[in-house]
């Protein structure tokens, strides 16, 4: 187990490290490309990568001003948004969900758009338009009304949203359908067909995460929720690694959700924890008590760290990983030649297949991880021998 | 830099996480109830199924073997009993041979014994007899003797010897 969440955290530190570089290989090309900035939509003519096709098209009148800018396409495609696009100009528009002090407001994102797909200001109870993805409130002069904004609440069905129902979908038809074989063969026959695919894996979640970190006594009762957890990270990671609908989208990969499952973490960890953890928070047992005194406040900032752990890892990983395979692709544009695809195709090809890997990996650390915060909250009295020797 | 500031990235749209946390709690609760218990309880009765069945198995096993092991100490049994009986018929058989032949001997013992005695007891009787008879000549001849004893001592003598000749010993 231990050599297990040392590769996981050369896998962390290894993406962190690209991210970093690669932030350092943009700010580097931006200053070359003040200079020289040649023609960049003949290669990109060449090139098939449709979004960037339509990052130029959406400014038809300034071809020749526009410049590819590697972070801003990447961060657009890491973040949220509040259509799906496809490819070329087709979009999926999405429900725009606002509570405003003027009421709820339910509209398409379409609206947000002209024909000529430019962004434009949608007159309902409030002016509003998307400014860096989000929607705002504007005043005449369509700059933002930043109190009225703070006001305005965003419930709309984004992409992630939407990636998220998908998600959902998936979880529930495969295991529902697989949960319903047992009904039907009962459980004297061998499991067939998606049953067969989906008990290994709900054994591995037993057998190697739950029973081993909880405890034989206690396990049954967190299963459903490790599971819950589990499988929609792993289908979420999984749906962020396919490049078009219905993946794309960066669910896993977004603070939004991995601090929600991180929350859940803390209140099913905190809930269940026993009168023996909070005494070893409080006042840990076997020490002086000026220890004890300097123990507490760090052991108390530790019920913190250890849900906001779980909650930043996810997220760095899953979000490097996209990072990464993005920057490898841009390699192109950057060298603006179809021949840099030569070396940043097998390697965005290589880099999929590890983040293959951290989307089974992550999945695993964190429900692991889970599951051990809990063992830990539910640890029986048994420690005194044990513990000094920790100490 | 710029990361730290204000980088969308870091920060978590309400909307986002009320549709996700509505989305977990509604796997959770959907799976929990239809999916994970059914499918947890449906393998560990499968586990426990398949662990009876094995320890049923070796308990059989176990049984059979008892049961080859007791039937092969019947067997034993039975050999031994039979060897048992037959040594002792055959015992029986000899101990009735000898002790017949014992009875017999006895007999045959206890018959001549009888016979010699009883020839004993008559031969006895018959020399007792003789020696009677042989008195009572004796006796018979003494009387004679005297009384022809006054006569001339030739006739006398002629007498014991007529007398002598008429005795004759049987």
């Amino acid at each position: 187990m231990a050599s297990r969440r040392i590769k996981s955290l050369l896998v962390l530190c290894l993406s962190l490290f690209t991210l970093a570089y690669s932030g350092n290989t943009f700010a580097n090309e931006k200053a070359v490309h003040a200079d020289t900035n040649v023609i960049a939509h003949d290669t990109s003519h060449q090139t098939a990568d449709t979004n960037l096709a339509a990052a130029h098209e959406a400014n038809p009148a300034g071809h020749e001003a526009k410049e590819f800018n590697v972070t801003e396409t990447i961060l657009e495609h890491i973040k949220d948004d509040h259509s799906w696009h496809l490819w070329g100009h087709t979009s999926v528009s999405l429900p725009v969900i606002l509570y405003t002090p003027k009421g709820i407001e339910v509209f398409s994102s379409a609206k947000f758009m002209n024909e000529h797909h430019e962004p434009i200001v949608y007159k309902g109870n409030f002016d509003y338009k998307i400014i860096e993805g989000k929607v705002k409130i504007v005043d005449a002069t369509e700059a933002i009304d930043e109190t009225a904004t703070k006001a305005l609440w965003d419930f709309s069905i984004t992409k992630n949203v939407a990636s998220l129902l998908v998600s959902v979908f998936i979880i529930l038809v495969v295991i529902l359908t697989a949960a319903g074989a047992y009904k039907k063969t009962g459980v004297t026959s061998a499991p067939k067909g998606v049953q067969s695919f989906m008990e290994p894996i709900v054994l591995f979640v037993r057998d190697e995460l739950a029973i081993p970190n909880i405890g034989k006594k206690k396990y049954a009762k967190f299963m459903p929720f490790l599971l819950t957890v589990f499988f929609l990270i792993l289908t979420n990671n999984f749906l962020g690694l396919i490049p078009v609908f219905p993946g794309g989208a960066n669910v896993s990969g977004n603070i939004a959700f991995t601090m929600m499952l991180a929350v859940c973490v803390f209140i099913v960890v905190n809930l269940s924890a026993n009168k023996n953890y909070w005494q070893h928070i409080f006042w840990m047992p076997g020490m002086h008590w000026s220890m004890k005194l300097f123990l507490a406040p760090i052991e108390l900032i530790g019920v913190f760290t250890k849900p906001i752990s779980l909650m930043i890892r996810l997220f760095a990983n899953i979000t490097a990983g996209h990072i990464l395979v993005l920057s490898l692709i841009c390699i192109i544009f950057i060298f603006k030649t179809v021949y840099a695809s030569a070396i940043a195709v097998p390697f965005a090809v290589f880099i999929g297949m590890i983040e293959l890997l951290v989307a089974f990996l992550q999945a695993y650390i964190f429900t692991m991880l889970t599951a051990m915060y809990i063992g830990m909250a539910n640890e029986e009295h048994h420690h005194d021998h044990k513990d000094e020797a920790h100490h | 830099m710029f990361i730290l500031e204000i980088n969308p990235l870091v920060l978590p749209d309400i909307g986002l996480v009320f549709w996700n946390a509505i989305a977990f709690l509604v796997l959770l609760f959907v799976l929990g109830k239809f999916a994970w218990k059914p499918m947890l309880k449906a393998i560990a009765e499968r586990e426990n199924g398949i662990e009876e069945a094995l320890l049923r198995a070796d308990k059989m096993k176990a049984e059979i073997a008892a049961m080859q092991n007791e039937n092969e100490a019947l067997l034993a049994k039975a050999r031994e009993e039979r060897a048992g009986l037959l040594k002792d018929a055959k015992e029986t058989a000899d101990k009735m041979v000898a002790d017949a032949k014992d009875k017999a001997k006895h007999e045959y013992e206890r018959i001549i014994s009888d016979a010699q005695l009883a020839i004993t007891q008559q031969k006895n009787a018959a020399l007792t007899e003789v020696k009677n008879q042989v008195g009572n000549l004796v006796v018979e001849v003494a009387e004679k003797v005297l009384r022809k004893e006054l006569s001339n001592k030739a006739e006398q003598e002629s007498y014991i010897k007529q007398i002598a000749e008429g005795v004759k010993l049987n």
